[in-house]
C-alpha cells in the first residue's frame, strides 16, 4: 500500500490521492499542440460543446417525455412547449443542436481529409472519428422517432424497411427490429431506450477513444510537419514560448477554442431563437397516422447524401451502394495509398479529388430532397455514380502521386 | 507564412450557406405550390352597388328572408332552436350563429353567399343544384323587391349586431370562421363549444357523447373528420393557412373545406388564435432571444481577449 502522510491542504490531500497535478498536466498544460494550425483545429472543442447542449437540454426534456404512442406527441407538442417553464428553449436548443452537431461534424470530417489527418499513425483517430459519426447518426434518428409525428413514422417505417435486404425479403428481420409489423409501441420504447441511453454510452465510450486514439501521434497541422514534440515542449518549458512550435492545450490552445466556440455560439443560439425552422421539419407537427402517407418522405438534411445514393438505382442495386456509402469512409486510411501527410492543395490529383467529393456530396444532399423525378433524378443518378467512382479512383490516384 | 484563416472561413461559410440554401428555400419550392394572398378581397364576387339600410334588413333576417328558421342570433335574441349535434345531424354541421357574422365575413362574400351559398363557398363541384345536389343552406330567392338591394339591407343588419373591429376577439373571430368544423383541443376546443371542467365523470362522458355524434355526422358531410388545428401554425406555418382559407381549391382541387370568407382584419385574429394554440411561448422566445444574444455576444468578446493576452507570449 501507498505511504500516505498528513496532508498540507485540500490540493496535497487529493493530490496524495488523485494525483490531480500529474492529471493537469498529462491532461493540459503539458499537452502539447503544434502552434501551426487555424481554427478548423476548434472543431473538436465545438463538438464537446454542442454535445454537452445535446446532453443538458436532453436531460431537462426527459424529465417530461412521454415514450407511449397515445401521448408522445402531446407530450412534446403541448406539456415541453406549452406548460412546462422554458421546455420550449430546450427543445428547440436539443433540435437546433441535433443538426448544427452534423454541420460541425463534416466540416471536421473535410478538415481531416484536406490535411490528411488520418494518416501515419492517426487512422485509429479516423477509424474511431467514423465510428463516432454512425453512433450520432444512430441516435439522430432514433430521436427523430421520439415527438411520433407523420415524419418520425414514416421515417421509421422506410428506414427499418432497409433491413429487409430487397430481394433478400428478410421480412422476419425488419419485424424484429420493430417489435411488430409497423412501428408501434414497441417501436417506440425500443428507441426511445436507444436514444436516452445505449446510443449516448456508446458515444461517451468513443469519445473516449476518440481522445486516446490523439494522445500518441498527436495533433496534425497545417502543413503536415513532423514534429519532434519533446524538443519543442522543452523549448517551451525553458522559456522560449516564442521559439518553440509548440503549445500547451490549457491555456494556449483553449483560448483559442474558446473564441472559436464565443462566435459559433454566436451563431448556434441565433439559429435556436430566431431560425429554427430547418430543423424541425414541419411535416413532423402532425400526428403520427399509418393511414396517411405523407407527400414528400425525406429525411433530416444530414442523411440526405447517403438517401439519394440509395435513390436512383433499382431496389438491390441501390441497398448495394447504400451500404458501400455507409462504410467506405471508414476504409480511407487504407484507400489512401499515397506516403504524403500534406495539404490536398500540395497533392495533385487528390486535390481534385477532395473539392469533386464535396461538391458532389453536396448535389447529393441537394437532390436528395427534391422530388425524384425529371432533371432531379437524373442529376442524383449522375451524382451516386460519381461518388462511387470517385472511391474507386482513390487508390489509384493516390499511388501515382509522387512523394513530396 | 501569410494567414489564410480569412479565405478557410469565406470557404467554411459559403459551402455551409450554398447547402442550406439547396435543402431548404430551394427544394420547398420545387415540392409545394406557392401562391400569394390576394388580401382576401374576393375580386371574383360581384362587389355591393346598393347601400343597405338596415332596420330594412332586420326585417328580413326574422322575416321573408327566413334566416332565423335555421341560424340563432343570440344578439338579438333568437336562441339557438336545437343542440349542435342535433343541428348537425339534420343539415350536416351546425348552422353558424349569426351575431358576429358582420365582424368575421366580408360583405362581398356575405352577399354572394347569401344569394348563392355554393358559388361563393366555392363548393359547386360538390353541390350541383342541377344534378339534385342541393347545399344545406337554402338560397336567398328574394322577398319581391330589388334582390341586390335586399341582400344589401341583410348585410347592413348583420353588420349592425356584429361586433367593432377592436372588440372581436381571436377566439370569437376563430369559433365563427373555423370553429363548427375544427377541434384545437390545445385550446379546450371542440366542434361544439369549449369543453369545460367537470365534476362528474358522467356529465363529462354526457359532452364527450355530444361531440362524438357532432363529429360522425360531421364526418359523413364532409367525407372526413376535418383536422385538429392546435398546432397547425407549425406543420403549415402563416403564409400556407392564409392563403389556403382564402381559396383552399387552389391547394387542394375538390377539397370539401369551402372558401370560408373572412376578411382582412379577421384572418389575422383566426391566425392569431392559432398562434396561441401551437406557438404559445413566442413572445417570451423574442424577449429571451435577445437577451442570450447580448449575453453571448459579451462572451464572444471577452473570449477574443483572453485569446490576444495569452498569445501574446507565443509569437
Amino acid at each position: 500500500m501507498a505511504h500516505f502522510t498528513k496532508a498540507t491542504s485540500v490540493k496535497d490531500w487529493l493530490n496524495q490521492r488523485l494525483a490531480v497535478e500529474k492529471v493537469e498536466k498529462v491532461m493540459m498544460s503539458e499537452y502539447w499542440i503544434p502552434k501551426n494550425i487555424n481554427f478548423l483545429w476548434a472543431m473538436g472543442m465545438v463538438l464537446v460543446i454542442t454535445f454537452t447542449l445535446l446532453l443538458v437540454s436532453g436531460i431537462f426534456l426527459l424529465m417530461y417525455y412521454q415514450p407511449n404512442v397515445n401521448l408522445a406527441f402531446d407530450s412534446v407538442n403541448y406539456t415541453i412547449m406549452r406548460e412546462v417553464d422554458f421546455g420550449w428553449l430546450w427543445r428547440h436548443v436539443h433540435g437546433v443542436a441535433a443538426s448544427v452537431v452534423f454541420l460541425i461534424i463534416y466540416i471536421h470530417m473535410f478538415t481531416g481529409i484536406y490535411y490528411g489527418s488520418y494518416k501515419k499513425g492517426r487512422e485509429l483517430i479516423w477509424i474511431s472519428g467514423m465510428l463516432l459519426f454512425v453512433a450520432f447518426s444512430a441516435e439522430a434518428f432514433s430521436g427523430y422517432m421520439l415527438p411520433w409525428g407523420q415524419m418520425s413514422y414514416w421515417a421509421g417505417m422506410v428506414i427499418t424497411n432497409l433491413f429487409s435486404g430487397g430481394s433478400l425479403h428478410a421480412d422476419g428481420l425488419v419485424e424484429w427490429i420493430r417489435g411488430d409489423y409497423v412501428p408501434a409501441q414497441a417501436f417506440l420504447n425500443r428507441f426511445f431506450m436507444l436514444h436516452v441511453l445505449l446510443v449516448p454510452l456508446a458515444i461517451m465510450g468513443l469519445i473516449g477513444l476518440h481522445f486516446g486514439a490523439l494522445r500518441i501521434p498527436h495533433v496534425n497541422n497545417q502543413d503536415g510537419e513532423e514534429i519532434d514534440f519533446d524538443v519543442e515542449s522543452k523549448k517551451y518549458l525553458a522559456g522560449d514560448k516564442a521559439g518553440s512550435k509548440v503549445m500547451r492545450f490549457a491555456n494556449d490552445f483553449m483560448s483559442k477554442d474558446m473564441m472559436v466556440v464565443g462566435i459559433y455560439l454566436i451563431f448556434f443560439f441565433y439559429l435556436v431563437f430566431f431560425h429554427y425552422d430547418f430543423a424541425m421539419d414541419p411535416v413532423n407537427f402532425d400526428p403520427a397516422d399509418g393511414l396517411k402517407t405523407p407527400a414528400h418522405i425525406y429525411p433530416e438534411w444530414y442523411f440526405l447524401w447517403s438517401y439519394e445514393i440509395l435513390r436512383p438505382f433499382s431496389t438491390n442495386v441501390g441497398l448495394i451502394a447504400f451500404a458501400f456509402a455507409q462504410v467506405i469512409f471508414v476504409l480511407l486510411p487504407f484507400l489512401d495509398r499515397s506516403p504524403n501527410t500534406v495539404p490536398a492543395s500540395r497533392r495533385g490529383l487528390f486535390r481534385i479529388w477532395f473539392w469533386a467529393m464535396l461538391i458532389d456530396m453536396i448535389v447529393l444532399t441537394s437532390m436528395g430532397k427534391v422530388p425524384p423525378s425529371g432533371i432531379f433524378s437524373t442529376i442524383g443518378l449522375y451524382a451516386a455514380l460519381t461518388f462511387i467512382g470517385l472511391w474507386i479512383a482513390l487508390p489509384f490516384i493516390t499511388k501515382m502521386e509522387k512523394k513530396v | 507564412m501569410k494567414n489564410k484563416e480569412p479565405l478557410i472561413l469565406v470557404v467554411v461559410v459559403l459551402f455551409s450557406l450554398l447547402t442550406y440554401y439547396l435543402v431548404e428555400p430551394f427544394a420547398h419550392s420545387q415540392m409545394h405550390k406557392h401562391h400569394e394572398s390576394e388580401g382576401f378581397e374576393y375580386k371574383d364576387l360581384p362587389a355591393l352597388t346598393k347601400k343597405g339600410d338596415a332596420t330594412k334588413g332586420q326585417e328580413l333576417v326574422m322575416g321573408a328572408a327566413a334566416c332565423v328558421g335555421c341560424h340563432s342570433i343570440e344578439k338579438a335574441g333568437v336562441p339557438a332552436a336545437m343542440e349542435p349535434q342535433d343541428a348537425a345531424a339534420s343539415y350536416g354541421v351546425n348552422p353558424p350563429d349569426l351575431s358576429n357574422a358582420g365582424a368575421v365575413y366580408s360583405a362581398r362574400f356575405l352577399a354572394d353567399l347569401i344569394k348563392n351559398p355554393a358559388h361563393a363557398l366555392m363548393v359547386e363541384h360538390k353541390f350541383d343544384a342541377s344534378k339534385g345536389q342541393m347545399h344545406p343552406m337554402v338560397p336567398f330567392y328574394g322577398a319581391g323587391g330589388d334582390i341586390d338591394q335586399e341582400v344589401a339591407d341583410i348585410v347592413a343588419y348583420l353588420q349592425s349586431i356584429a361586433p367593432k373591429a377592436e372588440d372581436l376577439t381571436p377566439a370569437m373571430a376563430f369559433e365563427t370562421a373555423c370553429g363548427r368544423c375544427h377541434a384545437v383541443h390545445y385550446e379546450n376546443w371542440t366542434q361544439i363549444g369549449e369543453k369545460p371542467k367537470f365534476k362528474y365523470k358522467k356529465d363529462e362522458l354526457a359532452f364527450d357523447i355530444k361531440v362524438l355524434e357532432y363529429q360522425k355526422s360531421l364526418t359523413k358531410y364532409m367525407g372526413k373528420l376535418p383536422p385538429d388545428l392546435s398546432i397547425y401554425i407549425r406543420s403549415r406555418g402563416e403564409h400556407f393557412i392564409k392563403t389556403f382559407v382564402e381559396n383552399p381549391q387552389q391547394y387542394l382541387k375538390g377539397t370539401a373545406m369551402p372558401r370560408v370568407g373572412v376578411n382582412a382584419e379577421s384572418a389575422d385574429k383566426v391566425l392569431e388564435y392559432l398562434e396561441d394554440s401551437g406557438d404559445l411561448k413566442r413572445h417570451e422566445r423574442e424577449s429571451v432571444g435577445k437577451n442570450v444574444m447580448i449575453y453571448i455576444v459579451i462572451f464572444a468578446i471577452f473570449a477574443l481577449l483572453w485569446k490576444k493576452q495569452v498569445w501574446k507570449e507565443l509569437h
